[in-house]
């Protein structure tokens, strides 16, 4: 009963920190204190913490390395910036079609998430981590040969170019290869986003605590014992990988939704973002959702504050990454750590007798 | 005649494929690891021939030289300093590590050489050869790097099955454990097989950038990606696996690039690596490992 209590309180400080940085953006706003560069990055805040939030759910709890998911954010944001402007004659209202829109990136990144898990979970470890990789550029390299066109007779695909797509005089390209898409409209905003990494939290810290998570926790622990007392692996992996691919899909929408044009470049959608949230994951604590929540927000906004830094602000995160993994996971420092604690304590120890 | 001619530039693109992936192979099979700053060694060695030869104008001979001990130090320090320590922690840490001295290296040469691609001379002096009347031309640099990869991997088999390091090398890829208690030292053979597989990278670097003449601190990152799917693609931790693996994917990259679509010709080399991962999972000639409890 304690435990259970000791859980809702930390989850819901989890809430609240969300909250309060929600409320304290709304009164630097109306007080006039915000200036136009934060602005700008209120909204990326939110993608970045909802897909470290997302990949901890893979990398943390399920223990599986996952090096492709900018990929599935790709798919999120392609599938949900097609919607919205498919369905611009369709649906009038932008605030509707945004909506259906987080639903459709989710439900296809989701999809997606299945697809490549039934085959790749069966493979352990290191291989994992090379394949969604390999999804990852596989995605991007499609999109970026991709052409979809509309006319009266309906939808046109091509890989070639947008000429063959064979389209009449009334024809418009909607996904335009390298180009990407062009005219979505910017529905995003910062409390949408917070709504959305809110959902996030909701739907990840529950699963955590429930017998699905639990069940999770043992595979990653140990596979073979989880095995043996019947939890049923696949299931579960695939269970914790769609989901968390999901989550990357949502993400991918709101990225879509904040920018008028979308392309799938190296820069957003390639092994380098992927990299970057599992930065944001390995610095928080893997398994630690408040951890890679706070961490998404901290190097996100450190190297736009330190603008001289931005040079080297990907040698810093190389530099804090090894240096990190180096003092968190080596034996030698473990070692260290717990007699460097062990004297602390005794000190702590000492000095409450000597006041006693 | 022309898909001869695809054919044998998809060969001289494997054998590059096959050297780097080597390294993958080697360090994988020994100290169980992905090495994944093996791709920017490759850059590496690349700056350091661009930087003695174009910059410095001395001979390319001295470049290579330059670049084989500047690979093989950078090599034998990064497991030093960043993997040795991680020695006995898990996989999960090690990789992550690998991913961040994977960066390091790409950003340091990124605030040294900044971002613009440099014009690479190629290190490789050979007359193109005309067979045929003409009709095929097989460059110097293709030749060269067939032939390098052949007579490397002739030389590593030899060197591992004759000397005494080798036999060690195979030892504690077989059992760790056991080969401590025989007497090896397994740091320093673990040691001694980075040193290798990164004089191999800067090899590499040497052909590749010969080949591809355009050197940008990303210029590794691709082939290195590339090499460690043709090292699982023959099958992880075997040396002809490498050989095979490479140049199967340096052939299938090449084909689809001149037969399908250019743009598609990375998609269709991942999809060919999943789909063999899924058939076999150790890859082509992987051994298979039964799991102890």
């Amino acid at each position: 009963m304690k435990k259970k209590n000791s859980v809702l309180i930390q989850n819901s400080i989890t809430y609240a920190i969300v909250i309060a940085c929600w409320v304290l953006v709304q009164i630097l706003t109306a007080t006039g204190n915000m200036t136009s560069l934060m602005k700008g990055l209120l909204v990326p805040l939110c993608i970045y913490v909802i897909l470290a939030v997302s990949l901890n759910l893979t990398v943390g709890i399920l223990g599986e390395l996952s090096l492709g998911h900018a990929g599935f954010m790709c798919v999120g944001a392609f599938s949900g910036a097609f919607f919205t402007n498919y369905m611009e004659a369709a649906i009038p209202g932008v605030g509707l079609r945004f909506f259906l829109a987080l639903l459709l990136g989710a439900a296809v990144a989701g999809v997606f998430g299945i697809l490549i898990g039934i085959p790749v979970l069966r493979l352990k470890g290191d291989y994992l981590a090379i394949v969604t990789l390999a999804f990852g550029e596989i995605i991007k390299n499609l999109i970026n040969a991709l052409y979809v066109g509309r006319d009266g007779s309906g939808l046109h695909f091509s890989l070639k170019d947008t000429l063959s797509l064979g389209m009449d005089d009334t024809g418009v390209v909607l996904i335009k290869g390298a180009q990407g898409i062009t005219g979505t409209p910017k529905a995003a905003t910062f409390t949408i986003g917070v709504l959305l990494v809110l959902l996030t939290l909701f739907i990840v810290l529950n699963l955590i605590h429930s017998r699905a998570g639990r069940a999770i926790m043992a595979i990653r622990d140990n596979r073979i014992a989880a095995e043996s007392i019947g939890i049923n692996i696949t299931k579960y992996k695939l269970m914790a990988f769609s989901i968390s691919a999901a989550l990357a899909g949502v993400a991918g929408v709101l990225y879509a939704h904040n920018l008028s044009s979308l392309a799938a470049t190296p820069k957003n959608f390639g092994y380098n973002m992927s990299i970057m949230i599992l930065v944001f994951v390995v610095l928080g604590g893997l398994g630690n959702i408040r951890g890679s929540m706070i961490a998404a927000v901290v190097l996100t906004m450190l190297p736009e504050l330190l603008r001289g830094l931005n040079d080297y602000r990907m040698l810093i995160y190389a530099v804090v990454l090894i240096v990190m993994m180096l003092f968190n996971s080596s034996p030698r420092a473990i070692e260290l750590r717990e007699v460097f604690m062990e004297k602390f304590r005794k000190k702590r120890k000492t000095t409450a007798k000597e006041a006693a | 005649m022309s898909f001869l001619s695809y054919l044998i530039n998809g060969i001289s693109l494997g054998s590059i494929y096959a050297i780097i992936a080597l390294g993958y192979t080697m360090v994988y099979g020994i100290a169980r690891m992905l090495n994944f700053a093996h791709g920017d060694i490759i850059m590496v060695g690349g700056f350091v021939i661009f930087t003695i030869v174009s910059t410095l104008s001395l001979p390319p001979a001295l470049g290579i030289l330059a670049a084989v001990v500047v690979c093989t130090v950078l090599g034998v320090t990064i497991e030093r300093v960043a993997y040795r320590p991680l020695r006995g922690a898990s996989s999960l840490a090690v990789l992550i590590t690998a991913i961040g001295v994977s960066y390091l290296l790409q950003n340091v040469a990124l605030l040294i050489f900044g971002s613009n691609a440099r014009q690479f001379t190629s290190v490789v002096n050979v007359p193109s050869l005309k067979l045929a009347g003409g009709a095929l031309s097989i460059s110097g640099v293709t030749m060269v790097t067939i032939v390098t990869c052949l007579v490397i991997m002739v030389c590593l088999t030899q060197f591992i099955s004759r000397t005494k390091v080798g036999q060690a090398m195979l030892a504690v890829s077989e059992d760790r454990g056991a080969a401590t208690l025989m007497g090896i030292d397994v740091n320093r053979t673990i040691a001694i097989t980075f040193a290798i597989g990164s004089a191999l990278a800067a090899i590499a670097g040497a052909l590749l950038c010969s080949a591809y003449p355009s050197l940008t601190p990303y210029t590794g990152s691709m082939p290195g990606i590339k090499a460690f799917v043709a090292a699982v693609f023959g099958g992880i931790g075997s040396i002809p696996g490498a050989l095979i693996g490479g140049i199967l994917l340096g052939v299938i990259e090449n084909l689809s690039k001149a037969y399908i679509s250019s743009q598609l010709s990375d998609a269709i080399v991942f999809s060919v690596l999943i789909v063999v991962l899924l058939v076999r999972p150790t890859g082509i000639l992987g051994r298979k490992i039964t799991e102890k409890v």
